[in-house]
């Protein structure tokens, strides 16, 4: 009996199919929309609508302030907590680190359910604090994306690099602030990515939390929603580029830091 | 500045020095070296000896369990590495890879505050001195093995320090960058005036290289002495079978400088009393082949082996067996004589000849040791003693004796114990920790799980870490009591 031989470029099918299906069409689509009005015809009225909208721009603004503030305090938090566990002799530590992994195995909507009645036992109520229950929520959500990447580059970092600076007359602070640091930009690069970006964008945690503050992802649900799909693809369009910004700058910083075994472990 | 009463010339010293890590392995054992000046010394062993442990300990990233290191006579043994006046080349080099080669040689200097003219001017010449002027600007991952090696050592010379810490920096180099660099980390020692000291497992390197040579095996000093001495006076037969290839048999002595071993007797140079049990250790060099009729042993060529400059010769006498290295080639198959020459005979007091194995006794009088499996009478060896109507060791008076205080010591022969790879055949199991091969045996120590070691005599060939269990025969144990 004969068997059957497919050349890599058939295997290939199925894939090409799938990506023309659900990421080239439906990038067509959008930009289709986002620059025609509801007759079909084009105008560029979406994007100067965009910019010219002080709701619209004002929105921008107010996500990346979230993003930021969510990113950095994510930085912040998970960073001496990669470190002190990279660089503990504790044997269980893959089971410590799989502690701070552990929240994102429970369902989504439960988990900040349950913060949200936290934060109201505190708060009495949450629209008082949008700004910061926004941060609380995203962070909450977003740090084991942050924690991994870093606890992957501390692991990877070559002890004898430590010792050698050790060796050459620096204390533990300075080896830190040369050597450790230096070489952990990679993971830190790939946290920042993968929480800043999703923190512009994921307005479900914060309609969970009955916040009444806008990003990015509200604006185009609410034009969705409203079956706007002209002006809600403009935004994403827009928000679609930003992020391919964003993403050429950071691939070009993991460039320069050399040996760039970034420590994507997700 | 001189404390206690030290020699000045020793730049380091190491007392007793010795390391236990938490999971009570002791990877080093009472360590005691003095280093002079400008010496090249070179710790020299097989892998896990303990050399490298010492090294570290030297550099400050281990802290010693006991003892002291001195530094020009001062304790720095609690020290931090980035304390000490000592640089280190590392192993895989351990260049920053996120810094250029400038920064990288600068590194400990920028620590130091120098001026930047300073450091520019030292990092320049460092650089000419390792043949790599004007690679300041290079990515180290841009450099080859050998250039990184270069780098590595420019980095922890640019410091000058008292003493060099070399970490088998060849290792990862092919054999003919390593024997240039070899050359060129001699002639830097010897321009520079600064004390090297080196770690190899390469007994080549260490013959080339040192002043002085370490020998160690697991975790003790087996021999300290000058490359010559160590090659041509081993201490003992693991020193011996280490440094060059070597025929060691066991012989005794018959006579003022007479010796008797591989069934033939053989004038010597080494006066040791009449009688007493030996091992002759014959490089394969000072093997003479001769036709069957002059020589003082017959045997059988049974292979040659071409090596370049000369041939590897085995011939079979007997049951021993004698590898001889010679310009001369040979057939498999002749029968040939042997000569070995005097000053060819290398004499070493067997050290070990019998397992000595000190025990204490637990309540129900058995011994410590094989989980209680040997049967040792105690009232035959502790005089005056017998058990009475309740089954308790009493002396003459009737009062019981105290046996927690008391010591046996088991002795066996190493030829008296047999090895079996069924573990259930004898009284302990264990791994072969070492072999050394005596002419017609192989003498191997074979380390039990409670970490007792014992010499076992076999003419058959194991394998290293293989597990054995070893037979003892009750009728060939011997028990002493300890005074």
């Amino acid at each position: 009996m004969k068997g059957i031989h497919f050349t890599r470029k058939q295997l290939c099918i199925p894939y090409a199919l799938f990506l023309i299906c659900f990421v080239i069409a439906p990038l067509f689509v959008i930009i289709y929309y986002a620059f025609t009005n509801g007759e079909g015809r084009f105008t560029v009225a979406n994007l100067t609508g965009f910019f010219s909208s002080p709701n619209t721009i004002g929105t921008l603004a107010y996500s990346f302030g979230i993003a930021i503030v969510t990113t950095g305090v994510c930085l912040f938090a998970a960073y001496p907590i990669a470190y002190i566990l990279a660089r503990s002799n504790m044997k269980k530590k893959h089971a410590v680190v799989m502690m701070f992994v552990l929240p994102m195995w429970i369902n989504f909507t439960l988990r900040i359910t349950a913060l949200k009645e936290i934060l109201t036992l505190l708060e009495g109520n949450l629209a008082y604090h949008p700004f910061l229950n926004s941060v609380i929520g995203m962070t909450y959500d977003f740090l084991p994306f942050m924690i991994l990447p870093i606890y992957t580059t501390l692991m990877n970092l070559d002890n004898s690099l430590l010792e050698a600076a050790n060796d050459l007359g620096a204390g533990s602070i300075q080896t830190f602030f040369k050597v450790t640091l230096p070489l952990s930009v990679p993971g830190i690069v790939s946290g920042i990515v993968m929480v800043f970006l999703p923190s512009m964008t994921n307005y479900v945690v914060l309609d969970m939390l009955y916040n009444s503050t806008y990003i990015m992802g509200s604006l185009i649900g609410s034009y969705f929603s409203a079956y706007d799909w002209h002006n809600g693809s403009m935004i994403a369009l827009i928000l679609l580029l930003i992020i391919l910004v964003f993403t050429l700058l950071t691939n070009r910083f993991e460039d320069e830091t050399s040996n760039g075994r970034g420590g994507a472990l997700l | 500045m001189e404390k206690n009463n030290t020699n000045s010339k020793n730049i380091i010293e190491l007392k007793s020095i010795t390391k236990v890590y938490d999971d009570s392995f002791t990877a080093v054992n009472e360590f005691n070296l003095e280093v002079k000046r400008g010496e090249f010394v070179t710790f020299l062993g097989p892998s896990g000896c303990g050399k490298t442990t010492t090294l570290r300990m030297i550099a400050g990233f281990e802290i010693p369990t006991s003892g002291e290191i001195l530094l020009n006579g001062t304790d720095i043994s609690k020290l931090p590495p980035n304390k000490r006046p000592i640089n280190t080349v590392f192993q895989r080099y351990a260049l920053f890879p996120h810094l250029n080669i400038f920064d990288n040689i600068a590194f400990g200097l920028k620590l130091k505050k120098l001026s930047k003219a300073e450091i520019v001017k030292k990092v320049k010449k460092v650089l000419e001195m390792v043949d790599l002027e004007g690679f300041e600007d290079r990515k180290v991952q841009t450099l080859s093995g050998g250039q990184q090696q270069r780098i590595a050592i420019a980095r922890a010379l640019v410091n000058e320090p008292e003493i060099l810490l070399l970490d088998e920096p060849l290792g990862a180099l092919d054999l003919k960058m390593r024997k240039e660099m070899q050359l060129e980390l001699k002639g830097m020692h010897d321009r520079l005036g600064i004390t090297f000291i080196y770690v190899t497992h390469d007994q080549e390197e260490a013959l080339t290289m040192s002043d002085k040579i370490v020998v160690m095996s697991e975790g003790k000093i087996q021999q300290i002495g000058t490359p010559e001495d160590i090659y041509n006076e081993p201490k003992n037969a693991f020193v011996a079978d280490f440094i060059g290839e070597s025929n060691i048999f066991n012989g005794i002595m018959t006579g003022k400088l007479r010796v008797r071993f591989c069934g033939a007797e053989f004038e010597c140079l080494d006066d040791i009393e009449n009688g007493t049990k030996i091992d002759a250790v014959v490089r394969p060099e000072d093997v003479i082949i001769t036709t069957p009729e002059k020589g003082a042993v017959k045997g059988k060529v049974i292979s040659v082996i071409f090596k370049g400059v000369h041939y590897e010769i085995t011939v079979v006498s007997g049951k021993n067996e004698i590898v001889i290295q010679s310009t001369k080639s040979a057939k498999v198959g002749d029968e040939v004589g042997l000569l070995i020459e005097p000053d060819g005979i290398h004499i070493m007091v067997s050290e070990t000849a019998q397992n000595n194995i000190e025990t204490g006794i637990d309540k129900s009088y058995k011994l410590d040791i094989l989980e209680g499996a040997l049967n040792c009478d105690l009232t035959a060896i502790i005089p005056n003693s017998k058990y009475n109507e309740n089954d308790i060791l009493v002396d003459n008076n009737g009062d019981e004796i105290d046996i927690s205080k008391l010591k046996v010591i088991v002795s066996v022969f190493p030829e008296d114990i047999e090895m079996s790879d069924d573990e259930n055949a004898g009284v302990v199991c264990g791994n072969i920790i070492n072999l050394i091969y005596k002419g017609d045996h192989y003498s191997y120590v074979v380390r039990t799980d409670e970490e007792e070691d014992f010499i076992v005599d076999d003419e058959y060939l194991w394998n290293m870490n293989d597990r054995v269990s070893l037979i003892i025969p009750e009728e060939k144990i011997t028990y002493t009591l300890k005074k």
